[in-house]
């Protein structure tokens, strides 16, 4: 139990160093979303400091960043500048739309990866496999997303971006899921692509260096059939680095889409992100760093505990 | 591991080589040649006798958009001609690798445009393993409070989004600066985010090699901080320091390339294969100029070659 709230206290401090440090980053930058209406000559600076004046800005930085840490809490993100409206409702669809498509891609991975992990890892030094996993390891998502654009306009067969056809809300339900898969197969296909050589590498040398414990060879000197022996005996041992790697895919669920979202028009937390980047609109660009830290501490909190479960040596420790 | 060695040497040299090799300039313009496909090098002409390689000239076909090929018009290839390897006279025109919106020539912008996002890999990687051995050296070494701190830190470093972080970094400095200043800029964010990992690795290295009996039998003969460092425990750095490098750097080039892209890095005219990328992006583009997207290709081979090497590395590499 001790381990667990040790590593719970972790996180908490985690956050807290990240979110202070990010707050300070986003201080010290020169220039902010004022600086440019400063510059319109349509602004009086009178209106323009009367602006920061109620948005807080004038305040000393740890007011202001005691304020925004308690609104955080709350699930208050502040108000966009830029896009002239709360942070909250403007990324909480935009929150489901990415969780969606990288949940579904990165279960489609990990369901690929795994067998194909273990199955090269069986035949460990013929590298036919081995090399087309280099190959689609060295395939940029970037590259792929834009081959998939290729695709989806040359057959016609998949629609271009968006997550939804005109005319949706008049649909059934089905059609409205229908709709939303056919809308989700390129982007989740080109997010599971991207990730399966990663993971299936780091199936593969897990899975050799379990092969390699002597508990592994006795259990081949017994007679047990190659199937069972890498199922039941070696990747049961191998779990270790795994766990850990499945942590950081969960943790990475809202940050992996980035390029493809923007790419492929996912109407996501990525373009979001894109544009708040360029209007420097640093509240949703907070919020947005903020949110995805958080999910990759989470992920890495899970992983911890999935360990506690599975590896007796940590509660022995 | 020697194929792909042998590959990245020649790609370097050719960019180094970029103002020699390529038959333009990365900003030359030429308006007449839009989208211009790649030239055909022909060494039969009409009547099927043989002369030595050349190119006919083109001209649009203003309702299609396409190119044809002027048969009246031939101009040969000449070699080490106005200052570069390969070139024709002025009306024609050689575009190896077709010609992007602006009539530019793609070939001439994919050497220059390697310079920004290869040397980016390059300089920031080195710059990782530096941080990386620097910290953690002194965090193995002096053990205590220097190793909590740093360590501490590197899990602060690691528990952030690097994509998201790269570009709230990218988005807190300003956006409009010279193409050197962001340059610089690319290099000092990519390679300052990713110090951590070759740091815990070193720190890993240090830590075994300072209990070793040599270096406690140098430290028993009175030796300095200084000199146990640099003469024992330095040297065993080293694999790690050149493996974690060769790890990192296709994973910049991959970070340039996707900052450019994204509009976040150095800036037109001048070239990266990101911001060359993006231009393809309009899908109407890709299709039918599919010659844009050759950025996107030699990204592909230029990142095979450093995971092949860095993977024969690793191999090679004893851990301790």
């Amino acid at each position: 139990m001790s381990y667990l709230g040790r590593r719970l206290l972790h996180s908490v401090f985690i956050l807290l160093g990240v979110s202070v440090l990010s707050f300070l980053f986003a201080d010290l930058a020169p220039g902010d979303f004022y600086s440019a209406l400063r510059a319109d000559p349509r602004m009086s600076p009178q209106a323009v400091e009367a602006m920061r004046q109620r948005a807080g800005a004038n305040k000393s930085f740890p007011a202001r960043y005691g304020d925004w840490a308690v609104s955080s809490l709350h699930g208050d993100f502040g108000y966009s500048l830029a896009f002239n409206a709360p942070v909250g409702p403007l990324l909480w669809p935009r929150l489901g739309a990415t969780l969606l498509l990288t949940s579904t891609a990165t279960l489609l991975a990990w369901l690929a990866a795994v067998p194909l992990g273990v199955w090269q890892a069986s035949r460990r030094n013929r590298w036919s496999g081995r090399a087309v996993l280099t190959f689609l390891l060295a395939i940029p998502d970037l590259l792929l997303a834009l081959g998939a654009l290729v695709l989806a306009v040359e057959s016609g067969l998949f629609p271009l971006g968006g997550m939804v056809s005109r005319g949706f809300a008049e649909m059934s339900s089905a059609a409205q899921v229908r709709d939303v898969l056919r809308h989700m197969a390129l982007p989740v296909s080109v997010l599971a692509l991207g990730m399966l050589p990663v993971l299936a590498r780091h199936v593969r040398a897990a899975m050799v260096e379990a092969m390699d414990a002597p508990f592994a060879l006795s259990a081949r000197a017994n007679g047990i059939p190659q199937a069972r022996l890498l199922l039941r005996h070696v990747l049961p041992a191998a779990m270790h680095p795994l766990i850990a790697l499945f942590g950081l895919s969960l943790g990475t669920l809202l940050s992996a889409s980035l390029l493809v979202e923007v790419v492929m028009g996912w109407p996501g937390l990525g373009p979001l992100f894109l544009e708040a980047v360029t209007a420097r609109d640093f509240g949703v660009v907070l919020a947005v760093v903020m949110l995805s830290t958080t999910l990759l501490v989470f992920g890495n909190l899970v992983a911890d505990l999935l360990l506690y479960r599975a590896d007796p040596r940590i509660r022995a420790k | 591991m020697k194929l792909g060695l042998a590959f990245l040497i020649a790609i370097h040299a050719a960019v180094f080589l970029a103002p020699w090799l390529a038959p333009y300039d990365y900003a030359e313009q030429h308006r007449d040649f839009a989208f211009a496909p790649p030239s055909r090098i022909h060494i039969f002409d009409e009547r099927g006798s043989v002369h030595r390689p050349f190119v006919y000239g083109v001209v649009q076909d203003l309702g299609s958009g396409s190119y044809r090929e002027q048969r009246g018009a031939a101009y040969p290839i000449r070699i080490f001609a106005g200052g570069s390897l390969v070139g024709v006279d002025s009306p024609g025109a050689l575009f190896l690798l077709g010609s992007d919106g602006f009539g530019r020539d793609v070939f001439s912008r994919l050497l220059y445009g390697a310079r920004i996002s290869l040397l980016t890999g390059l300089i920031a990687a080195m710059l990782s393993a530096g941080i990386g051995l620097l910290l953690g050296t002194l965090a193995g070494y002096f053990r205590g409070w220097v190793d909590q701190s740093l360590m501490r830190g590197g899990e602060l470093m690691m528990a952030l989004p690097w994509l998201y972080l790269l570009l709230a970094v990218r988005a807190l400095l300003p956006l409009h600066v010279s193409t050197l200043r962001t340059f610089v800029l690319m290099i000092v964010i990519i390679g300052g985010i990713g110090w951590v990992r070759p740091a815990r690795l070193i720190r890993a290295v240090v830590l075994s090699a300072r209990e070793s009996d040599f270096v406690l039998a140098a430290r028993g003969f009175g030796a300095s901080h200084f000199y146990l460092l640099r003469r024992h425990i330095l040297p065993f750095t080293t694999g790690v320091v050149v493996t974690q490098a060769t790890v990192l750097i296709p994973q910049y080039i991959l970070a340039e390339v996707s900052l450019s892209f994204l509009g976040l890095g150095v800036g037109e005219p001048v070239p990266s294969w990101g911001n060359m990328l993006s231009e393809g992006m309009q899908y109407h583009a890709m299709v039918s100029h599919p010659w844009l997207l050759v950025p996107g290709f030699a990204t592909v081979a230029i990142l095979l070659a450093y995971l092949k090497v860095g993977d024969a590395l690793t191999e090679r590499t004893v851990t301790y």
